[in-house]
């Protein structure tokens, strides 16, 4: 079957199988090999994807399912060589060991931040169930998730994107006669 | 773990889909969410000839107030019936209980009438939808039918709903203003219920008017613990009263039987209380 995709900002024409699973799509035909198989079973969340915005385990879809829509990996995360605050937050805080479960949790975590932009402990705990870490790492992953939270407040970004209203004030343009 | 091959069919329509159906014979399957379907195909648990796409079908999505009630799209995910304010307004217990499914991946996909037609009976949505006397709007090649939640649910993993025909809409009478709760004891994260109860109560002038009780898990389908919900009507909203009420919750003297009596004087509590 023939499907359109857009993965991480890129539109892709391909022919299918309609039993080919999205993660085996990303993996095999785009080599976004960032993507992970962890469980097989649709439990551990290691496979975590956004489809139109929202995290889905990619391993629980087929990629004819995905026809139209838009997918991100954590492959389409960074900007200019330069990581996403999540992915930022975890390198600073040890959220990994392995790794394995790392890209799921970033992808999760972001979803997560989505809707809950300042999240406590237990909120973080639950916002992760569906991913499991096998190297038990949880402590550092909360910790980063709610370090990657202060580091999207709004005003936390680089200082060139931050805008004072005085600046704002200062550029607006005067008014000729 | 790769499923077996199938044909993929994407309708544009519920007609369109039920004529699919038809055509391609009773081992053709509807795909909703695809939650729990995909996980059971990889296993090759079943290998359906043909899949049913009614991922398209957007009007069978989204909460619509219908006067008395609320008709729920078949095809409204987990995570948008947690948010809609129809649901909470009217339906406290199912968002309560929604609250609760699986995880946050599978209920951005995963959808209420699809959790109904799979029918597992550890699935949470079920007695809830059995005890707040849930209506199944279902259509068919011969037109539309109605199958109440106590007829729809009729064993392990079956429903009334036939070969041809797709779940579409589910009517929820409103239970505007009545307080609710889900006990669900499981023993990890994201695990199945061992026992859970759902309750909703309708408390007026410190009484109990009405009472509503499902429990999850305790048989092969749901079951509605109507002994309960009789022995708590007209008696004061009180840990007493709802005590003595809980113990008719079952009449074994199993693990789960216990569990059904004290999940459900816990479920009452907190109904009464939220």
């Amino acid at each position: 079957m023939h499907i359109s995709v857009n993965v991480d900002g890129v539109t892709y024409a391909d022919e299918v199988e309609p039993r080919l699973l999205l993660v085996h799509y990303l993996r095999e035909r785009l080599s976004k090999t960032g993507t992970v198989v962890g469980c097989d079973t649709g439990n551990c969340g290691a496979c975590t994807v956004h489809l139109d915005g929202h995290s889905v385990k990619s391993c629980q879809m087929f990629a004819v399912q995905a026809n139209g829509h838009e997918v991100t990996t954590i492959e389409g995360l960074a900007r200019d060589g330069r990581l996403h605050p999540v992915q930022e937050a975890f390198r600073s805080n040890h959220a990994l060991q392995c790794g394995f479960c790392t890209p799921g949790m970033i992808m999760q975590a972001i979803d997560l931040l989505a809707d809950e932009s300042d999240p406590d402990d237990e909120t973080v705990r639950k916002g992760l169930e569906g991913n499991l870490c096998r190297c038990t790492g949880y402590q550092n992953i909360v910790r980063a998730v709610q370090d990657a939270a202060q580091r999207m407040k709004p005003g936390a970004g680089p200082k060139i994107e931050q805008h004072s209203d005085e600046n704002i004030a200062a550029k607006q343009p005067v008014g000729g006669e | 773990m790769i499923p077996a091959e199938f044909k993929y069919l994407f309708p544009s329509s519920v007609d369109e889909a039920v004529r699919m159906l038809a055509e391609e014979g009773e081992d053709a399957k509807i795909i909703a969410g695809g939650q729990s379907l995909v996980p059971v195909l990889r296993m090759r648990l079943a290998a359906p000839t043909a899949l049913i796409d009614i991922g398209g079908l957007t009007e069978l999505t989204g909460v619509r107030d219908d006067g008395d009630s609320l008709l729920i799209g078949a095809m409204t995910t987990h995570y948008e019936v947690q948010r809609d304010h129809l649901i909470q307004d009217h339906a406290l217990l199912l968002r309560l209980v929604t609250d609760t499914v699986a995880d946050p991946q599978v209920r951005h996909r995963g959808t209420f009438g699809g959790s109904l037609c799979h029918a597992d009976p550890a699935g949470d949505l079920l007695a809830p939808a059995l005890a707040l006397d849930a209506v199944m709007i279902i259509a068919g090649p011969g037109g539309r039918r109605e199958v109440p939640a106590a007829e729809f649910f009729v064993d392990y993993f079956e429903t009334a709903l036939r070969p041809d025909e797709i779940l579409i809409d589910v009517r929820v009478p409103k239970y505007t203003g009545w307080g609710a709760h889900y006990e669900k004891l499981n023993r990890v994260a994201q695990a199945w219920s061992i026992v859970a109860v759902a309750a909703a109560v309708q408390v007026s002038g410190g009484k109990i008017a009405a009472a509503r009780v499902g429990l999850t898990n305790v048989g092969s389908g749901p079951v509605r613990a109507a002994d309960v919900e009789s022995a708590l009507i007209g008696q004061p909203a009180s840990a007493e009263a709802i005590s003595a009420a809980a113990l008719k919750a079952s009449s074994g003297d199993g693990y789960k039987d216990n569990l059904a009596r004290v999940l459900t004087d816990r479920a009452l509590m907190a109904a009464v209380a939220g």
